[in-house]
């Protein structure tokens, strides 16, 4: 596991109270039950975390995130645009 | 119970500064949505807005008043000198109307811009100072009480807030003192100035707002747009109306109201619907009296599967008859205003026989199947009309009206 994904996983089971071992790129975020709300705090904290902008919109939040693996590759894709 | 008769109208938005520009545009089909303006940043996420541009506050309140005035109270009080000049009443000449008339402006964001301004000086530059009349620019209350100063209205006078429903609960409450005996007319609506940075930076945050443009109950909507601006009503009993041979627009006719008692954010179809009913029985009109619905319309995924629900529950097997556009697409989502600038294009809609489309409609959503106008809008008498208005924070209100006859 990567540390970004760490990082990532401790930030949703901080928001959500989710069982850690319940986590992992496939785990469907319908399946976890994070509502759009927790969502919303869940993008806020990676993107003070990692001083980074991720496009998330709620209206369109189920055909873009899927999995947790969608969004721990949407982290990555800004990082690294902003080292790049 | 007295009739009432609405018998002036006032509205600044992103499609026009007066009722005839407004009127126009939706006639037209020219929405007002584009990117941001004479903004030093504009947040990433934020591709158009529903801004008042070009809007010569100076030409239309004068200069000495501008240093008091927040844009809020600005377009608060330009709407409510169109709206009284409008009916023809002068409450100066006649101050024992004056004294009998209510005013109730009701806002979302109040002076939301004063106090960014402030902010900025003492947190980013550095100063030590904020501009001498932040408080009485920012106040909630402000563009009520200068409206009551500039026109000599000295009658129950208030502003009430609540986000999205901000001037239906204003215009219904000025209604209900009408009606009931409580005030012999009022001025009423809601104004809110909400396109500057930090405000812009909020709903972002919130994660609701379009990638694109506003396509409200459209299959591919991503959201709201931040709009801006004001709608002022006049309203008298109509025989008073008719007895000084006023022009009456429209008689006000309903109102209804309820909460939620859900979510800070997420709409419930039983309050909209509880709102819907409230406005029906209020009117004294059963579900096929309805000729038409200005909808919230707002374009979120939420909002706009929940109204259609909500329609469905109140209407039954009419909800995919009854005409329903969104205002909306053309001036975004002016919050405290909204339910001004709808119910004034719900009045031409009445007058006119012709309701605007919604704009930006690429193909209905299977979810809200609603008879939603499009294209060119349609032609066509329009008896009564309903004008919804839901809150963030479950508060709901919905405005009838029907045709001057």
């Amino acid at each position: 596991m990567s540390t970004l994904e760490n990082k990532l996983f401790d930030i949703v089971v901080q928001k959500t109270g989710l069982e850690r071992d319940r986590l992992s790129r496939d785990a469907s975020i319908k399946d976890l039950e994070i509502s759009s709300l927790d969502f919303v705090e869940i993008v806020f904290a990676v993107e003070e975390e990692f001083d980074i902008e991720v496009p998330y919109n709620a209206n369109t939040m189920d055909s873009d995130f899927n999995t947790l693996g969608d969004i721990v590759d949407a982290v990555q894709a800004e990082v690294a645009k902003q080292q790049g | 119970m007295r009739r009432v008769a609405i018998t002036g109208m006032g509205v600044v938005a992103a499609i026009g500064h007066d009722v005839e520009a407004f009127t126009n545009a939706l006639r037209a089909g020219q929405g007002g949505l584009a990117p941001a303006e004479g903004l030093d940043q504009v947040p990433k996420g934020i591709a158009v807005v529903g801004q008042v541009r070009g809007f010569d506050a100076e030409a239309r309140l004068g200069r000495d008043r501008l240093p008091m005035l927040d844009p809020f109270s600005q377009f608060g009080l330009a709407a409510a000198d169109e709206a009284i000049a409008m009916a023809g009443l002068d409450f100066r000449a006649d101050p024992a109307l004056g004294t009998r008339t209510a005013c109730i402006i009701g806002t979302g964001g109040a002076g939301i811009a004063t106090l960014q301004d402030g902010f900025v000086r003492l947190f980013r530059d550095g100063k030590s100072r904020v501009n001498p009349f932040t408080v009485p620019r920012y106040m909630g209350n402000a563009a009520c009480s200068h409206v009551t100063m500039a026109h000599g209205i000295t009658g129950p006078s208030f502003a009430v807030t609540s986000a999205c429903a901000t001037a239906n609960h204003a215009i219904g409450l000025g209604f209900h003192m009408v009606r009931g005996g409580g005030a012999d007319c009022a001025v009423v609506g809601g104004t809110d100035a909400l396109v500057n940075f930090g405000n812009l930076k909020a709903w972002e945050a919130l994660r609701v707002v379009a990638r694109d443009t506003c396509r409200p109950f459209a299959k591919d909507r991503t959201g709201m747009v931040v709009g801006e601006g004001a709608g002022v009503f006049v309203l008298e009993p109509w025989e008073a109306a008719r007895a000084r041979g006023a022009t009456i627009l429209a008689e006000m006719i309903g109102f209804g109201m309820g909460a939620d008692a859900g979510d800070i954010v997420m709409p419930s179809v039983e309050g909209a619907a509880r709102a819907l009913r409230a406005c029906l029985d209020d009117a004294g009109l059963d579900a096929d009296g309805v000729d038409h619905i200005n909808a919230h319309g707002t374009a979120t995924t939420a909002n706009d599967v929940t109204e259609a629900r909500a329609i469905q529950a109140v209407f039954g097997d009419r909800a995919g008859t009854i005409p329903v556009t969104s205002t909306k697409s053309f001036t975004g989502h002016a919050l405290g205003a909204a339910g001004g600038l709808e119910l004034v294009a719900a009045i031409q809609t009445v007058r006119e026989g012709y309701i605007a489309p919604t704009l930006n409609v690429t193909e209905v959503d299977p979810e809200c199947p609603l008879d939603v106008v499009t294209g060119a809008g349609r032609e066509g008498p329009v008896g009564t009309a309903l004008s919804n208005s839901f809150a963030f924070g479950g508060l709901n209100a919905v405005l009838a009206i029907r045709r001057a006859e």
